[in-house]
């Protein structure tokens, strides 16, 4: 035992044996135990899946018109239907998937790098720095989400890159007010006061000591985020905010769709659907994350 | 309670300040010359000449922010370029539009989300909880605008029950009022309602399990008396605040829902100035709403603390 503490190695493993499972070993267990949290994931892996293998499972291109095909119903050769200039729906629908997964990655990537900073900063110099930065994050939580997008996609034009950003900054002081709130709770407990007092600069202890342990919140909240930024992306392309026509969209294609409710309401319940699947998929898996990393649970 | 409120009060200026910092900021964000943005790429020199003075965009950027907040302040939210209409008019034109079906909609999601969230604690860990669970997230999920027109299909093509867009004022017929707003307040409602039923469940349950219903319980009260009138009351305080932070989604939802039925509110104002590049509407709009949002917390704050006797004292 002696020996085995005099070595790093077999101290650690003494300590880890201590603690029991490791947090990510048990985060998983707990994981596989909701079903309907795997059910989301099995979902949105589904849609992964297609987004990357588009090019290979789409039937036919996306872009491709055909006048003699104008708004059909689903059949044998188009299962999902044609649209309005005879463009086939499934295919536009799996093209889709990649504008919704990118915005869903590329929003909440931008809103995490610019909040967590935020928070850290703001949590942990508290004072007047604090005050200042917590300020600024009421006033762009004040604008209603999807207004502040719209504003900001208005400003920077349309485009499907344009609504990212804007979803993204929109959702910045979420992810800001998460990170303070946990830095807040963090911050005095008696690991952290052990690192200051051996010595560690105030940056290695918010990188190295605060930031690993406030992670788990964060991941819960970015997988719920993805599920609000998609919906965005799509409100925004439904507005005309997002992907610009030809390309496909789930959202540019309800706006289009909406039009021909009577003619053809196939080219509406498509790309819905999808969106639909997509969203409670992450909001199920979200849900399921949050209960497998809450410590109150067994 | 006076300290906290002064304290909740004064933390307003600075809000206010950062909002009109961003919203002036927006402008910022146009690439290129703002005044040509605004005028098209097609102007006569002499309209992009006249928008420079007439938005002091030859003056310094600060001197620009003051002239803005100083208009503001008299109630001068600027022009629309397209409707040469002051801003303000047109913002109170549409306001009583958005406010009646946002009306609508919240009471759509009180009677939904407050009866269903009651439920699902009572008969927690049965079917009905996990049923009502899942409706909820299928609310939660389901994007408004498709919603919309699913209903549109449903209603006003398939059985021709409801009319599929407009608005009819209420003075001028109440009844054709009601009609164009049903199917618009509950696809706005739907969300909101599903929010509700959560947070009403879960304060239910926290209040089911406290010492005063068991208590309530051995003196004998029937179970509609304990839930009614001992839990709900206090599970209710909760979802006050939440009434005021569901505004913003509600009016977030209230642009895609305006354009899904076509409705001339708060909404539509807004997205339709995006495209006609008008600017000054759109920050009118923004600023606007961010100041109800404002002040709408501040009554929910104020509110919270009132019907809270711990609170109270």
């Amino acid at each position: 035992m002696t020996a085995e503490l005099l070595d790093p190695r077999g101290a650690a493993r003494l300590i880890h044996e201590d603690i029991g499972e490791r947090p990510w070993r048990r985060t998983l267990r707990l994981l596989a135990r909701r079903r309907t949290a795997l059910a989301g994931l099995g979902v949105v892996l589904f849609f992964v899946a297609l987004a990357v293998l588009a090019p290979l499972v789409a039937p036919y291109s996306p872009l491709a018109t055909n006048w003699l095909l104008v708004r059909k119903p689903p059949s044998a050769l188009h299962w999902f239907g044609t649209d309005e200039i005879g463009r086939d729906v499934l295919s536009r629908v799996i093209w889709g998937t990649r504008a919704s997964l990118s915005a869903g990655l590329v929003s909440v990537s931008l809103a995490l790098a610019a909040g967590v900073p935020i928070g850290l900063v703001s949590g942990y110099l508290g004072g007047i720095v604090d005050g200042t930065l917590m300020r600024m994050v009421d006033a762009m939580l004040a604008i209603p989400f999807l207004i502040l997008a719209i504003a900001l996609a208005a400003f920077l034009g349309p485009s499907l890159a344009n609504a990212m950003i804007a979803i993204g900054v929109s959702q910045t002081p979420i992810f800001a007010r998460l990170t303070r709130g946990q830095v807040l709770t963090v911050k005095h407990e008696d690991y952290i006061e052990a690192a200051r007092a051996v010595g560690n600069r105030e940056y290695r202890i918010v990188l190295r000591h605060i930031l690993p342990n406030i992670v788990p919140p964060l991941l819960v909240q970015a997988t719920l985020a993805a599920a609000t930024a998609i919906i965005a992306e799509a409100a925004l392309s439904f507005l005309g905010l997002g992907e610009q026509p030809p390309d496909p969209s789930w959202g540019s294609m309800l706006n289009t769709a909406k039009n021909f409710i009577s003619q053809a309401p196939w080219m509406a319940l498509w790309p819905g659907l999808a969106i639909f699947m997509l969203v409670l998929s992450l909001n199920l898996f979200g849900d399921g994350l949050r209960d497998a990393l809450d410590p109150r649970r067994s | 309670m006076t300290a906290f409120l002064l304290r909740r009060i004064a933390l307003i200026a600075p809000t206010l300040f950062f909002v009109s910092v961003l919203i002036f900021g927006l402008q910022q964000l146009l690439p290129g010359d703002p005044a040509l943005a605004m005028a098209g790429e097609n102007a006569d020199p002499t309209v992009i000449a006249f928008l420079r003075q007439k938005y002091h965009l030859d003056r310094p950027l600060p001197v620009r922010y003051a002239l803005w907040v100083e208009g503001i302040a008299h109630g001068d939210f600027g022009e629309s370029i397209r409707i040469k209409r002051p801003v303000r008019d047109l913002i109170l034109e549409k306001l009583p539009v958005t406010a009646e079906l946002a009306g609508l909609a919240m009471l759509v999601a009180l009677v939904i989300g407050v009866p269903a969230g009651v439920f699902a604690a009572v008969k927690h860990d049965t079917a009905i909880d996990y049923g009502a669970t899942m409706v909820a997230l299928w609310g939660i999920s389901m994007p408004n605008f498709w919603l919309g027109i699913l209903l549109i299909l449903l209603f006003s093509v398939t059985l021709g029950w409801l009319p599929a867009s407009g608005f009819v004022p209420p003075d001028e017929s109440l009844r054709q009022n009601l009609l164009t707003l049903v199917m618009p307040a509950f696809v706005l409602g739907n969300a909101i309602a599903a929010v509700m039923m959560r947070h009403t469940r879960s304060a239910m349950l926290q209040v089911l399990g406290a010492d005063y219903i068991r208590t309530a319980r051995a003196k004998g009260l029937s179970q509609t008396s304990v839930v009614l009138r001992h839990a709900l009351r206090n599970a209710l305080i909760p979802v006050v605040t939440l009434g005021a932070l569901e505004f913003g989604a509600l009016l977030s939802g209230a642009v895609l829902t305006e354009q899904v039925f076509t409705i001339p509110g708060f909404g539509k104002l807004i997205v339709d100035a995006v495209f006609n590049r008008d600017y000054a509407v759109v920050q009118g709009v923004v600023l606007c709403t961010a100041f109800a949002y404002i002040m709408l917390n501040l009554f929910a704050d104020i509110a919270y603390v009132l019907i809270n006797p711990r609170l109270r004292a």
